[in-house]
This record gives C-alpha cells, structure tokens and sequence, in this order.
C-alpha cells in the first residue's frame, strides 16, 4: 500500500504541475495582449480610421465593421436556427428527414472556415455578383453560426419539462400555442445565452471576412449591404503580417486586445444570463 | 383554445388549424436550411473543383504553381502531420488537467479555473496567430535555430488552441461517471489515483476519445493561426524536423488565393483543397458524434 500512495502523491505533483502549465498559458498570452495592447488604445484609437499608407491610425471604421458584420450574422442565423431547432424538438418525430438534417447540421458544424469563406467569394461574391461586401461576409458568417444555434436551441428546448407542454396542451392550446408560449419562453434565457456564444464567435472569425468582406484597411463605414466592411481580426492580420514597422505591430496589438475585451464582455455577459435564470428557476 | 360558440366559432377553429399547417411548413422549410446550405456549397465546390480532380491531384507529389503542377499528397500528409502533432500536445496536457479538475482539485480553484477555460472555447485564433508570431516564432528561431515560423510553432499555437476544448469536454465526460461507481472503488481501499485510472477512464473513455477527435478536426481545419507561424514555402514538401516550414491546406488555400489567375488549373486546384478538406473534416467530424451516440447508448 505504500507503493500506491507514493505513487497518488507522485500522480498528484505531476496533474498540478501539468495543468498549471496549461491554465497559465491563456494567462501568460493574456497578460502579453494586455501590455502591449493598453500602451496603444486612446481614445484617438478607438475613433479615428486606420492609415493604411504608413501604418498609423486607429480602428473605428473595424470597430463598427465588426459590429455590423455581427449583427447581420446573427439576424440571418437566430431565426434560421431557432426555426430549425423548434421543428426538430417540438414538431418533427425521429424519423428519416430528422436523421438526415442532424447529419447535415453536424456536417455544417465541421465545415473549415476556409472552405466557407472560399464558397462565399466563389459564389457569393463572384458568382451572384454580390460583391466582396458586407452582405456577403454576413452570409458566409451565419453558415459558421447558424448549427450552433440550432444545437444550443435545441438542447434548451429539450430541457423544458414534459409536464409544462402536457399542461398546456391539456388546456386546449395548440401545438404552435403550446411552442411559443410555453416552451419558447422558458428556454429564452438559455437560446439567448447560446445567440450571445454564437455572436462571440463570429466576432472574432477572421477567414471568412478576409475572404468576402473586405481588406480590413477601410478608411469608411459601409453605408449600404454590398460595400466591403472592414473588422477588427482581418484588420489586426493585415498589421501583423503585412506592416512590418513597429507602428503596425503596436496596433495589431492594439486590436488584438480591443478584439479580445469585446470577445470576454459577450462571454461573460452570456455566463451572467444562464446563471442569473439558474437561480431563478430553482427559487 | 376550444371555442364552443358556434358557427362563428368553427370558422376560426379552421383558420387556425390552417395557421397550425402553416406554421409546421415554415418551420419545416426552415429545419431544411442546413442541408441546403451544405449541398450548395458541396455542389459548388465540386463543380469548381472538378476540372483538377484526379489522381494525379490526389496523390501526386509536387505541389509548384509556378510549373503547373498541382499535386497535394505532401500538403495531405504535412496537413496531418501538423494537425496529429498539435492533438499529441493537446492530449497530452488536456486530459490530465481534466483529471486534475474533476478529481483533484480543491473546489474552490476549481470554481475559477473551470469557468475562465470556458470562456476560452471561443477565443479568437487571431490573437493566437499573432501571439505566436511576436513571441513563439521569436523564441524558437533563438534558441532552437532555424526560420522560427515551424512546425513546432503550428503545435504550440494549436494545442492551445484546442486546449479548452479538450479539457471542458474531457471534464464533462469524467463527471459523468455515476458517483456509486467512484465510491465503490474508493470503499474497496483504492486510492484516488486507482479510481480515476481503473473506474473514471475506462468509462469516461470514449468521451475523451470524441473530444480529442472533435479538436483534431478543428486543429486541421484551422486557418489564420496556422497561416501565421507555420511558414507556407512555396513549394510544398513534407516536413522533415520540428524545426522545418511546413504548407497545409488551409494555409495554401488562403495565401494561394492572393495571386492566382482566374479561371485556370490552380484555381480548380484550390477549390480541389478546399473539397479534400472538408471531406477529411467531416469524416473525423461524423466518427467523433457516431462515437459520442454509441457511448451513450452503451
């Protein structure tokens, strides 16, 4: 029995050590982005238009790019998603059709962000004439969140208890009444919760607008759908691989940590969302 | 609502159970979204890609736009290379740290540590690329020699890119153990150690397996931080050390796309890439959910 206690002890030093390492690397790369990045945030930087000729400048044009970008991302996939994943828990019985869309939803999931942004020029932007565009970038974005809302949907749906939809259909309620009133609306918290992960995502997607919504250099806010936009990953790539001057690395950095902070605000404020309802739900 | 006035009534009892219909239809035209999306783009890639599909893409050996030649076996075989590489490290950081969460760890570090990884699933790889570019590239070009932008450094970037994945879901899979199986064993005399290595991954273990494969898709179909610190030579090759560049899929997709002629064999060529990669995703992809299923039913 003492061999097998030295070695629990053994074991133990070796997981602490292992997963110090592995928890302080996110610190460390953290820690770099945020040195370096608040000697380059001001607020000249967060509101003026980058300079693309000598590498100066500041981010607004990507601030509100990705923002846009975003927002037309999430008002093309939440419905879609949310449709998709009302008919696969409420509506659909496991049959054939519902077997073949979740193959095809898993498949989606999979798809490397550079075989979307590749369709999204191709055919999007070329074929369709769209254009390397905002609108165009928005689309190809939402394929990338689209399963995930339906996933995070659906599992929301599902944790709804029998017994409310039983109640409610027993009171005479349609199904469509039953959906929308009851099930809809206890799951809201969580579908939002995976809306708000989903948005996080597609915010810090960098392949896909590269590839179809524009250099990340725009000096302009796109004043219609079909003019290229300009975000905050494309833009902090193009200064850190193409600037090659300190100036142009400092505000990669800078973006970096912009791009970062405005990442953590959607993640927490989703983690605040789901536990704020945990607790309702169990008082 | 049952509506019991009459004819009135009946009149709208019809329209709504035609609102009912409707609403099911929309709702099914919507649930066909995912596959129609992942048809178009299927359908399209192919028929971009199908000028350059054959054998000689497949499996021939040079990859050298310049001199038309267009074969990808190298990029396949650095592509696993990189990508296996990174899961390696992955793994072998990941799962323990796992153990580390759901066993040993004292509940109140716990209580920080678990949710700060979660917020890490989704970092953005632009900052991982980049982070690899200012200070990993830098610090392998100085102490281990050579060009600094690596196959080490595509690992390095990768695994922890991967890392919180692998650990949230590993975590979940070791929680999901039923508590009796862990307090028998732990009754019995065993150690901690002995539980976790006898009872916990035995059982946990196709979960484990399904997270590290879900990262490995993911790690190979991964673009911009690859792109940024694994070197993309021109000319595809098969890495022979650590140390040496390497092209993957991603990177030549992405970087080809820069100068390439439209329409002409190289772009065919690309659109080939970008169909073999989606199809090595989605296999690694389906085998990692068909496990997931077929563990649960176990």
């Amino acid at each position: 029995m003492i061999g097998a206690q030295k070695e629990e002890l053994i074991i133990k030093i070796i997981l602490w050590i292992v997963s110090l390492i592995s928890v302080s690397s996110f610190f460390v790369i953290f820690l770099y982005m945020f040195i370096n990045g608040s000697r380059v945030i001001s607020l000249e930087f967060l509101t003026t238009a980058p300079n693309p000729i000598f590498w100066t400048g500041g981010i607004f044009p990507q601030i509100i790019g990705s923002l846009y970008l975003v927002a037309l991302c999430t008002v093309i996939a939440a419905p879609l998603g949310i449709l998709t994943a009302i008919y696969l828990s409420e509506y659909a019985v496991d049959n054939l059709i519902t077997k073949i869309a979740r193959f095809f939803i898993v498949t989606l999931a999979g798809i490397p962000t550079i075989v979307i942004g590749l369709f999204g020029l191709a055919f999007l932007a070329y074929r369709l004439n769209l254009g390397i565009s905002l609108f165009s970038a928005g689309v190809a974005l939402s394929f990338l969140t689209i399963p995930w809302t339906i996933t995070v949907s659906e599992e929301a749906m599902r944790a709804v208890p029998k017994e409310y939809r039983e109640a409610a259909l027993a009171l005479g309620a349609t199904r469509w009444q039953t959906t929308w009133h009851i099930v809809l609306k206890t799951a809201a918290p969580w579908i939002m919760t995976g809306i708000l992960l989903g948005i996080g995502k597609a915010l810090g997607e960098t392949t896909i607008p590269l590839m179809c919504g524009g250099s990340g250099l725009e000096t302009f806010i796109p004043r219609s759908l079909f003019e290229p936009v300009g975000s905050l990953p494309v833009y902090t790539f193009i200064f850190a691989t193409q600037g090659n001057v300190s100036s142009a690395y400092d505000r990669a950095f800078g973006g970096s940590l912009v791009l970062i902070l405005m990442f953590l605000l959607i993640s927490v404020s989703s983690l605040i969302i789901r536990n704020r309802y945990q607790k309702k739900m169990r008082t | 609502m049952v509506n019991l006035e009459g004819k009135g009534g009946m009149k709208r009892e019809g329209q709504r159970s035609l609102l009912e219909k409707a609403i099911e239809i929309i709702l099914f035209v919507g649930a066909l979204s995912s596959i129609i999306i992942v048809f178009l783009i299927i359908a399209y890639m192919s028929l971009e890609a199908y000028p350059a599909l054959n054998l000689d893409f497949l499996l021939g050996w040079f990859w050298d736009p310049k001199k038309e030649m267009f074969g990808i076996f190298q990029i396949i075989v650095s592509t696993l290379y990189v990508g296996v590489g990174a899961i390696l490290i992955t793994t072998a950081i990941g799962v323990p740290t796992a153990i580390f969460l759901a066993e040993f760890c004292p509940r109140n570090v716990r209580n920080v540590i678990k949710p700060s990884i979660e917020l890490l699933v989704g970092i953005p790889t632009i900052v991982l690329g980049f982070f690899g570019l200012m200070v990993v590239i830098p610090f392998i070009r100085d102490n281990f020699g050579g060009w600094g932008t690596s196959v080490l450094a595509g690992w390095m970037i990768l695994a922890i890119m991967s890392l919180p994945h692998v650990i949230s879901i590993s975590e979940d899979a070791l929680r999901a153990v039923p508590n009796s199986y862990k307090e028998a064993a732990l009754a019995l005399g065993a150690t901690r150690w002995q539980t976790v290595k006898k009872v916990l991954l035995p059982y946990a273990k196709t979960g484990i397996l399904a997270s590290v494969l879900l990262a490995l898709g993911r790690v190979m179909g991964e673009t911009m931080a690859v792109t940024m610190v694994i070197g993309n030579p021109r000319v595809a090759w098969i890495p022979t050390s650590i140390l040496d560049r390497a092209k993957v899929l991603t990177s030549t997709i992405l970087l080809d796309w820069s100068y390439v002629e439209i329409p002409s064999m190289h772009y065919h060529s690309l659109f080939g890439i970008g169909l073999v990669l989606f199809f090595i995703v989605a296999l690694i992809d389906v085998t990692a959910t068909y496990m997931v299923k077929r563990g649960v039913i176990k």
